[in-house]
């Protein structure tokens, strides 16, 4: 661990560009080149290229890849798909979250790709570390030899065909025909492997690039050459809470298990086993005490992190982890981790905003019609 | 670089001052607006509230976060900018323009506390 800042592959090009940078898990990011504003609309409605080269990435292989895996995953990996990719969480044994992350059944026997997120890159290394004895694998995070770009929004399949200037090839049929949650590999003329997929965190259709940073900068380049909106975290936070999408340390974390965050539907209990199964069949049978639900407020003001959410009486029943005034819906609407008792939908609830009040319901999470290409 | 009005005070917490009689004036500056970004929502005051140096009176929301406005003057609130419930971009496309409350001050020596444009120059960047 190092105590000073982290910088991407992309970083000169980000403040050539004149980007706002803040530090973000521990890099130094752009927050946004333009607006927040126009770049979300971008993504919503062209096409738009993150920089999120400081995502992480591990690779897991051995003959016990696939038991160890499932073993530290709350999805199920056996009989994966080469080419698939699940998502799903890493969680300590009382059900608490270690990470959320991707993981690539490769086009390889016994071979995973898990993309986990910046903040945590150190802690799920010792964590896959630390669960791994009895199994004959190999834990390799290569995080730092790895850019990756998100090209996002319903323009980016075409962007990616003339990106990759495979027009009229097989390999252009097959990037077009790549279903949502599924990879291709290709190699650059060096033999440099670029794994592209048909993934994101926007709620639009988009693709992720992952390869080296020298390709990582021609690609980036050749997308600014094009007109492509560079985006910033900015949005890719208004995007992701649009489309329902947690993050992990908001809607995620040692204290927020899946079951509480809504997410049962990626933890396979009847798997034989998995760290933190126990705990989160028990929370799921039992109801886990807090639930995490999305609250609309009537009146336009705007419910941010850490503002309480009452009842009318104002006693506290929970407490607001992201919330925007959405740009795409034009809607005060934030993510919330509530007593499980107020999380029913249509339950009224209010936000205290400084000095006032105001009132509100229960809606669901998915705020926004996500357009992934299934 | 951010424009810095002549002939206004400032404070601290990037709000701006014009002085008409016993009359404060507020708004914020362009730094403040530029560091917000895209202005969505302004949390305004009623008109006869109480104010005080210092202490906050409502807020601007961007699009990422809530900034808290505080008062530079002690006083109580004679008018709101209501045009910005409805157009609250108008502190990003103007901001010297588009000023938020008047205050009808309670003790105009709370003014020299205030730095002039220079002197705020210093802090803007």
């Amino acid at each position: 661990m190092s105590d000073t800042i982290k910088t991407t592959c992309l970083h000169d090009k980000h403040l050539a560009l004149g980007a706002k940078m803040s530090p973000f898990a521990g890099f130094d990011m752009p927050i946004q080149y333009s607006s927040i504003t126009e770049e979300h609309n971008a993504v919503r409605k062209a096409v738009g290229v993150f920089d999120v080269s400081h995502m992480g990435e591990i690779f897991v292989s051995g003959p016990d890849a696939e038991s160890f895996v499932n073993h530290i995953f709350t999805n199920d990996v056996r009989g994966m798909e080469d080419g698939h990719i699940l998502y799903g969480m890493m969680c300590y044994p009382d059900g608490g979250v270690v990470d959320d992350l991707l993981v690539y059944k490769e086009f390889e026997q016994d071979h995973y790709l898990l993309v986990v997120n910046a903040a945590n890159i150190d802690k799920d290394d010792e964590w896959l570390r630390s669960n791994a004895a009895g199994y004959d694998v190999v834990i390799d995070n290569q995080s730092e030899a790895w850019g990756q770009l998100a090209v996002q929004g319903p323009g980016s399949e075409d962007e990616i065909v003339s990106l990759l200037g495979i027009d009229g090839t097989e390999a252009e049929e097959e990037i077009r025909n790549l279903k949502f949650y599924t990879f291709a590999d290709a190699e650059d003329d060096k033999g440099n492997r670029v794994i592209i997929s048909r993934t994101g965190y926007t709620g639009e259709d988009g693709y992720e690039i992952y390869a080296t940073p020298d390709n990582i900068n021609y690609l980036w380049d050749e997308l600014m050459s094009d007109g492509v909106a560079p985006c910033g975290l900015g949005c890719r936070d208004t995007l992701r809470f649009e489309a329902g999408l947690p993050l992990y340390g908001d809607e995620l974390s040692a204290e927020i298990s899946p079951v509480m965050a809504g997410l049962s539907m990626f933890c396979k209990l009847d798997k034989p086993e998995f760290v933190g199964k126990e705990a989160l069949a028990s929370q799921k049978a039992e109801g886990a005490p807090r639930k995490l639900v999305g609250i609309e407020l009537h009146d336009v003001a705007i419910p941010r992190a850490g503002y309480p959410v009452e009842l009318e009486d104002g006693t506290q029943v929970g407490v607001v982890t992201t919330g925007y005034h959405s740009i795409s819906l034009d809607r005060s609407i934030c993510f919330a981790l509530v007593d499980s008792k107020v999380s029913a939908l249509g339950t009224p609830l209010w936000i205290r905003i400084r000095k006032k009040v105001f009132p509100g319901e229960v809606v669901k999470k998915r705020f926004y019609q996500t357009n992934y290409k299934k | 670089m951010a424009k810095i009005n002549e002939g206004l005070l400032y404070c601290e917490s990037h709000e701006w001052v014009k002085v008409d009689g016993n009359v404060a004036i507020i708004g914020v500056s362009d730094f403040a607006q530029e560091e917000m970004g895209d202005i969505t929502y302004v949390d305004l005051p009623s008109e006869g509230d109480t104010v005080t140096a210092g202490e906050d009176f409502g807020a601007l929301e961007s699009v990422k976060a809530s900034s808290e406005l505080y008062s530079p003057v002690s006083g109580t609130v004679i008018a709101v900018n209501s045009e910005l419930e409805d157009a609250p971009e108008k502190v990003n496309e103007d901001p010297y323009a588009s000023w938020i409350i008047k205050v009808e001050m309670s003790d105009t020596k709370e003014l020299d506390a205030l730095m002039n444009a220079s002197s705020y120059a210093e802090i803007a960047k």
